[in-house]
C-alpha cells in the first residue's frame, strides 16, 4: 500500500504535525543519519525556487539518498505537450518519492491520485505549500518553547500569501491571538476570518506596523508578490507599504522573533539582519531538518 | 380567472416525471441527464404556472428510470425538483433530489489556474454549502458558487 502524500496542510492531524516537529528536532541534533541509503527522490520543479528545492535536496543528501529531477518545465517533455499524468506516472517508475512544485493549482492533489509513490507538494500555485508551514511551526516552537497561546503578527500580503493562510490554519490548533497588518487592498480574506470566528480565535486588523510589534511573540513578514498581481501598476502602488527597520524592534519582547518565508525584496531592511531577533535565515535552515522529518515520516522510516 | 389546473403535458404509461424544475433550468437539466442523446420518448413543458416556483418546467421520460446518483446531479440547478416514478399510468413512488457528496464533471471550476482547466483532468467537487449550492474544487480547493456555474 502506498504511503500517504502531503498535499495540503489539512492532510495531517495535529498529532502528526507534532510528531514531525519532534522528528525534526532529532534531525537537528543529529543530521547525518543514512536512512535514505538506496532511495531515489525525484524533485520536479516546474517553476523557480531556491530555498525549497535546495533544502529538499540537502535533506535527501544528508540522509544518504539520491536526487533526480528537473528545475524548470522547459527542460522536460512537458515542453512537448506531455500531460502531467504521463509525467508523474513515468517519474514514479524512477523514484521512491516525488517532490513537486507546479504553478497549476490542484496539480499536487491530482499527482497524488495517479502516482504509485507518495507526493510531497512543494507549492502548487497560490494554493498550498505545507512543508513551509511545518518549518514555520518548527521555528516558532523552537524560539518560543511552545506553540500555545502566542501573539502572532502577520504583515504584508495577507490576501494572496499562501504561507500566511496555511500558517494561520495550522496555528488554529494552538489557541493563538492574531494581528493582521496589511494595506487595505491586501487584507486577510473573509473566508479565513470567518473560520477564526467559528473557532473563537481572536484577531485584530490594523494598518500601522510599528505600533504592534511591542506585544508580539512572532512577527511574520511577507513579500508583496509581483507575480501574483495581474496589474503591474497596482503592484507598484503597494510594494513598499510595510517595511521593517531595525529601529522598529526597540521595546519589543526578548523572546520576539522576526520570521519571513523569503525571498525578501525590501520589506525587511538589511539593518535588521544583525539583530538577534532576526530569525529568517535560521528559519530557512530549519527547512532542511523539517523536510528530513517529513520525508522519513512519509516513507515510514521513522514513526 | 383560471379555475381549473390542467396538466399541460400528457401522461406517460411508464417512466420518470421530473416536476418543479425552475423554468430557466430546464435545458441544464436536459443536458446534465444527457437527454439530448436519449432515444426514449421525451415530452416537456416550460413556463407553466407554479405556486412554488412562479414558472416551472416539467420533463417526462418514457420507459426510463434513473439511478439516484445520476438523477441527484440535477439538484445543482433544480434543488426543488420532485420525481414521480410511473408504472401503468400510476405514480408508484415519489422522490426528492438531493445534492450528492461529490460532483464529477458537469460544472467547470471557476479558477483559471486549476489543473482541470489546464490539463486532461475531469472536474471533481465536494459540497461546500448545501443551502447556497456552492462547490469546493477537490483539486485547487477554490469555491465555485451557483452564480458562476458554467456547464462543461
Amino acid at each position: 500500500m502506498k504511503s500517504k502524500s502531503l498535499v495540503s496542510i489539512t492532510d495531517f492531524t495535529k498529532e502528526e504535525y507534532i510528531k514531525i516537529l519532534d522528528l525534526a528536532e532529532e534531525f537537528e541534533k543529529n543530521p547525518n543519519q543514512k536512512l535514505l541509503d538506496g532511495f531515489v527522490v525525484a524533485t520536479l520543479f516546474f517553476e523557480p525556487s531556491t530555498r525549497t528545492r535546495l533544502s529538499f535536496e540537502s535533506a535527501v543528501n544528508r540522509l544518504g539518498g539520491r536526487v533526480i529531477g528537473f528545475t524548470e518545465a522547459a527542460t522536460s517533455s512537458v515542453s512537448k505537450g506531455e500531460t502531467l499524468k504521463d509525467t508523474i506516472m513515468t517519474v514514479a517508475n524512477y523514484s521512491d518519492l516525488i517532490v513537486m512544485r507546479n504553478p497549476i493549482e490542484g496539480s499536487a492533489r491530482f499527482a497524488s491520485e495517479v502516482s504509485k509513490v507518495p507526493i510531497i507538494n512543494a507549492g502548487d500555485g497560490a494554493n498550498q505549500h505545507p512543508t513551509q508551514t511545518l518549518l514555520d511551526l518548527y521555528s516558532i516552537r523552537k524560539t518560543q518553547g511552545t506553540l500555545n497561546n502566542l501573539n502572532i503578527v502577520m504583515v504584508g500580503d495577507l490576501k494572496y500569501g499562501r504561507t500566511v493562510h496555511s500558517l494561520l490554519m495550522a496555528l488554529t490548533h494552538f489557541n493563538p491571538t492574531f494581528t493582521f497588518i496589511s494595506p487595505a487592498e491586501l487584507k486577510m480574506p473573509m473566508e479565513y476570518k470567518l473560520n477564526l470566528d467559528k473557532l473563537g480565535i481572536k484577531y485584530n486588523e490594523r494598518t500601522d506596523l510599528a505600533e504592534y510589534i511591542k506585544n508580539a511573540d512572532i512577527v511574520y513578514m511577507t513579500r508583496v508578490q509581483k507575480e501574483r498581481f495581474s496589474d503591474p501598476i497596482e503592484y507598484e502602488k503597494v510594494k513598499n507599504a510595510y517595511i521593517l527597520k531595525n529601529k522598529m524592534l526597540e521595546g519589543s519582547k526578548d523572546n520576539m522573533r522576526v520570521l519571513h518565508p523569503l525571498p525578501r525584496v525590501n520589506e525587511i531592511n538589511e539593518d535588521v539582519d544583525p539583530n538577534p531577533k532576526a530569525y529568517y535565515f535560521t528559519q530557512a535552515l530549519n527547512g532542511v531538518y523539517t523536510r528530513m522529518a517529513i520525508i522519513c515520516y512519509i516513507l515510514g522510516l521513522k514513526k | 380567472m383560471k379555475q381549473q389546473k390542467q396538466l399541460s403535458v400528457s401522461a406517460i404509461e411508464n417512466g420518470t416525471v421530473i416536476d418543479h424544475i425552475p423554468a430557466q433550468s430546464l435545458f441544464n437539466v436536459i443536458n446534465i441527464l444527457g437527454l439530448d442523446h436519449c432515444s426514449n420518448q421525451i415530452t416537456f413543458g416550460t413556463n407553466l404556472d407554479s405556486k412554488l416556483l412562479g414558472k416551472k418546467a416539467i420533463v417526462k421520460i418514457a420507459d426510463k428510470y434513473f439511478e439516484n446518483a445520476d438523477i441527484n446531479k440535477i439538484s445543482l440547478v433544480a434543488p426543488t425538483a420532485k420525481l414521480n416514478i410511473i408504472k401503468n399510468y400510476e405514480v408508484v413512488e415519489k422522490k426528492e433530489v438531493e445534492l450528492p457528496q461529490m460532483v464529477e464533471g458537469i460544472i467547470r471550476c471557476v479558477n483559471p489556474k486549476c489543473i482541470t482547466n489546464n490539463d486532461r483532468v475531469k472536474q471533481k467537487f465536494t459540497i461546500e454549502s448545501k443551502a447556497e449550492v456552492s462547490l469546493r474544487c477537490f483539486y485547487c480547493e477554490k469555491i465555485t458558487d451557483q452564480e458562476h456555474f458554467e456547464f462543461v
